[in-house]
C-alpha cells in the first residue's frame, strides 16, 4: 500500500471523491491482469482483449499518411519561397541577361526605345521608407511606452484596439483618403508652410503639386505605425517584471525605470520591430502608388514626384508590351522580393531573440 | 536623495537637529529636481505622441464612416457599374467577384495553413526543421503582396494566356497560409498534454487524437485565426491587378477576368468622374465594415484568452 500511496502525496487523506479512492485500488488489478495473460496466452485461445486488438491492427499506416500529409503542408511553405524565386528568375532572365547588374545603376526608364534601369525606383522606395520610418518610429515608441508603462488599465484596451482596427485597414483606402484629404492639405496648407519655414534647407523646392515624395511618406508612415507600436508594446511587455521592481527598488523614478529596465533590456527587440516596420514600408504598394505622382526621377525635393519599386509594378504591369519590358518588370520584382525577405529575416531573428527566450543564432 | 534616516547634529552645537528633508544639499535638490522634471517631460510626450498617433487615426476613420455612410444606397448592393457619363450603378458584380476570390483563396489556403500548424505543434516540436519552417512562414509573411501577384500571373496567366479569378484566388492563399500556419501553431500549444495523453491512453490513434482532440480543442482559436487571415487579404488590391484583373460585368467563371470589391475602389478611386469617386468611398465603407466585423470577432475571443500573439 506505500506504493500506492506516492503517485498522489498532495492528495487529502479525507477526500470524499470515491473515484479517487477507487483508483489506487484499481490499478494494480489491470497491472496483475495483463501480467497474468502472458501464460494464459501461451496455452488456450487468446483472450478477447487480444483478439480484439489484433484484429483491430495498430493503425501505423493511418498515423503514418496522416504525419507525412501534414509534413508535405509544412514543407510546402519552402516549396512557395523557392517557386517565387525561381519562377522570378525565370522570367526576368531577358532582362537579367540584357542589363546585368548595371539594371540597378542606371536610371533610364525607356520602354520605346527598351533601356531600362532601376535607379529611380529605388531612390524612390528607400526616399519614402526612410522618410517614413524616421516619422512613426518617435511616435511609434512613444505610443508603446505610454501602452505598456504609463496607461491606466482603464485605457489600455480601447486603445490597442483602436490600433490594431486600423493596421486592418486595406491600403486601398487609406490610399483613397490620401488622394482626396492628405493630397489637398499638403497642396493647401502643410506645403506652402514647409517652404516658408524650412524653404532654405533645399528640400522643398519646386512646384507643390500636393503628389509626391513627401505625401507618399506621410501615409506610409500612417500605414506602419499601429504594426511598429503593437509589436514594440508586446517586447516591452515581454521584460519581466522583476527587473522593472528591481530598478524602481534602487529608487529609481519611472523614467529611469523604463530606460533602464525596459528599454535597454528590449533594444534588440525593438529594433527589429523597426525593421519589420522597414520591411513593410519597402513593399507597400497601392497607398503609395496613388499619391506618389508616378514619375521616375531622382529629386532633392520632397514636393517632387517620384516612383517606387512596388508601385511602377502595378502601374505598368498589364501595360507592358514587348518581352523586355516585361522582363524588366519582373526583374524589379525579384529584386523587391529579395530585399523584404532579407529585411524580415533580420527583423524576425531580433524579435525572436526577445520575446521567445530562444536564442536568434538557432534559427 | 536622503540616504541618510538619522537626523545629524549640525556642526553649530546647538543649532536644532537637522531633519532628513533639510539634510539635503543644494546639489542633491537640484539632481532630484532634474530626474522629477525629467519624468513628467518623458510622461507627458508619451501621452502626447499617443493623442497625435490616435486622433489623426480616428479622424481617418470617422471621415472614411461618413463619406462611405453618405455616399452609400440600395443600387450599390444591386446594380453592376453604369457606363462612363450615366450616374448611379452600383458595384453588386465586385461584391460577388471578392467573395468568389476570397472562397476560392480560402479553399486552398485554408487547409494547407492549418496542416503545416499541426506538423509544427504535433509532430515538429524541437525539430530544427519545424524551426525553419516556422522561420519561413514568418519571412513569406512579410513579403510585399505584389511579388505574390507576379508569382501567380508568371504561373498561370502567362500559361493560359488570359486572365482569371483562378488565379487571383492562388495568388491570395499563398497570402493566407503563413498567418494561418502560425495562429494554428500558437492555438495549438495550448492544448494540454493531459488531454492529449488521455485520449492515446485509451489507445486513440495519434492522428485521431490530432483531429478530435487538440484541433478540437483549439478550434475556436483556429477559426478566429482563419478569419484574422481572411480579413487581412481581403483588402488586398496589389495581387488583383494582374490575377483577377476586373471586371465591368457579371461573371461567375473561374477561368475569366473577374471583379472584385478593392480592384474597383481603386479603378474609381483614381479615375475623374465626381459619380465613380463616391461609389469608391461607400465600396471603402463596405469594405472596411466587412472587415472590421472579423478583427472584432478576433478580438473578442483573445480577450478570453483564446487567442494570443497571433498577428
Amino acid at each position: 500500500m506505500s506504493i500506492e500511496r506516492e503517485p498522489e502525496p498532495s492528495s487529502p487523506p479525507t477526500a470524499p471523491s470515491t473515484q479517487m479512492a477507487a483508483m489506487p485500488l484499481h490499478a494494480p488489478a489491470i497491472v496483475n491482469f495483463v501480467a497474468a495473460a502472458e501464460p494464459v496466452a501461451q496455452n488456450g485461445p487468446p483472450s478477447p482483449i487480444r483478439q480484439f486488438l489484433s484484429k483491430r491492427g495498430n493503425g501505423a499506416l493511418a498515423d503514418n499518411a496522416f504525419a507525412a500529409a501534414m509534413l508535405v503542408c509544412a514543407l510546402s511553405i519552402f516549396a512557395i519561397v523557392l517557386f517565387i524565386l525561381t519562377i522570378l528568375i525565370a522570367r526576368s532572365r531577358l532582362s537579367l541577361a540584357q542589363f546585368g547588374f548595371g539594371f540597378f545603376t542606371r536610371s533610364a526608364w525607356d520602354p520605346v526605345s527598351g533601356d531600362f534601369g532601376a535607379l529611380p525606383f529605388i531612390f524612390g522606395t528607400l526616399a519614402t521608407s526612410l522618410l517614413a520610418l524616421a516619422m512613426a518610429v518617435p511616435l511609434a515608441l512613444g505610443v508603446a511606452v505610454f501602452l505598456s508603462e504609463l496607461c491606466p488599465a482603464r485605457l489600455r484596451a480601447p486603445i490597442s484596439f483602436l490600433t490594431e482596427l486600423l493596421a486592418a485597414i486595406p491600403s486601398v483606402v487609406y490610399g483613397l483618403w490620401a488622394v482626396f484629404v492628405l493630397v489637398p492639405i499638403m497642396r493647401d496648407q502643410l506645403g506652402p508652410w514647409l517652404y516658408k519655414v524650412l524653404g532654405w534647407t533645399g528640400f522643398f523646392e519646386g512646384y507643390n503639386f500636393g503628389v509626391g515624395l513627401l505625401t507618399a511618406s506621410i501615409i506610409l508612415a500612417i500605414m506602419i505605425l499601429p504594426i511598429i507600436s503593437s509589436i514594440t508594446r508586446d517586447i516591452m511587455q515581454a521584460v519581466p517584471v522583476s527587473q522593472r521592481e528591481a530598478v524602481l527598488a534602487l529608487g529609481a523614478t519611472r523614467w529611469e525605470m523604463i530606460r533602464t529596465g525596459v528599454l535597454r533590456n528590449a533594444r534588440i527587440g525593438i529594433v527589429g520591430a523597426v525593421i519589420l516596420g522597414l520591411g513593410r514600408a519597402l513593399g507597400e504598394t497601392m497607398a503609395v502608388t496613388m499619391v506618389i505622382g508616378n514619375h521616375p526621377v531622382i529629386s532633392k525635393s520632397l514636393f517632387a514626384p517620384g516612383y517606387t519599386l512596388a508601385s511602377v509594378i502595378a502601374n505598368e504591369f498589364t501595360e507592358a508590351t514587348g518581352d523586355l519590358y516585361l522582363s524588366a518588370l519582373i526583374e524589379i520584382g525579384l529584386a523587391l522580393f529579395l530585399v523584404t525577405i532579407v529585411v524580415n529575416a533580420i527583423a524576425r531573428a531580433l524579435v525572436w531573440a526577445v520575446t521567445r527566450g530562444a536564442p536568434a543564432r538557432s534559427i | 536623495m536622503s540616504t541618510n534616516p538619522k537626523p545629524i547634529a549640525a556642526p553649530g552645537g546647538d543649532a536644532p537637529l537637522r531633519t532628513p528633508t533639510n539634510y539635503q544639499t543644494r546639489a542633491m535638490r537640484l539632481n532630484s529636481a532634474r530626474r522629477y522634471l525629467m519624468n513628467h517631460l518623458v510622461t507627458v510626450l508619451a501621452v502626447l505622441s499617443t493623442v497625435a498617433v490616435v486622433v489623426p487615426l480616428v479622424a481617418i476613420f470617422a471621415y472614411l464612416l461618413y463619406k462611405g455612410a453618405s455616399s452609400l444606397n440600395l443600387a450599390f448592393f444591386t446594380h453592376i457599374p453604369a457606363p462612363v457619363g450615366e450616374p448611379g450603378g452600383g458595384m453588386a458584380n465586385s461584391i460577388v467577384g471578392s467573395a468568389i476570390v476570397l472562397a476560392l483563396a480560402s479553399s486552398m489556403g485554408v487547409p494547407v495553413g492549418i496542416a503545416a500548424g499541426v506538423y509544427l505543434a504535433e509532430y515538429g516540436r524541437g525539430k530544427m526543421l519545424a524551426m525553419a519552417v516556422r522561420f519561413t512562414a514568418d519571412v513569406l509573411n512579410g513579403i510585399p503582396s505584389i511579388v505574390m501577384g507576379i508569382a501567380a500571373y508568371s504561373l498561370i496567366v502567362m500559361r493560359q494566356m488570359h486572365f482569371s479569378a483562378f488565379s487571383g484566388g492562388v495568388a491570395l492563399a499563398i497570402m493566407m497560409v503563413p498567418t494561418i500556419t502560425r495562429t494554428t501553431e500558437e492555438m495549438l500549444m495550448t492544448v494540454p498534454h493531459a488531454i492529449r495523453e488521455a485520449a492515446l491512453g485509451l489507445g486513440v490513434p495519434k492522428w485521431r487524437t490530432v483531429v478530435s482532440v487538440s484541433l478540437r480543442t483549439a478550434s475556436p482559436g483556429i477559426i478566429t485565426g482563419c478569419m484574422l487571415a481572411f480579413a487581412r487579404v481581403a483588402g488586398e488590391t496589389a495581387p488583383l491587378l494582374f490575377t483577377a484583373f476586373g471586371n465591368q460585368f457579371w461573371s461567375f467563371k473561374l477561368n475569366e477576368p473577374i471583379a472584385a470589391l478593392p480592384l474597383q475602389i481603386y479603378v474609381y478611386a483614381i479615375s475623374p468622374y465626381d459619380e465613380w469617386h463616391r461609389l469608391a468611398w461607400a465600396g471603402a465603407l463596405v469594405l472596411i465594415l466587412m472587415i472590421m466585423v472579423s478583427v472584432t470577432l478576433v478580438r473578442i475571443y483573445a480577450a478570453r484568452g483564446i487567442l494570443k500573439g497571433a498577428s
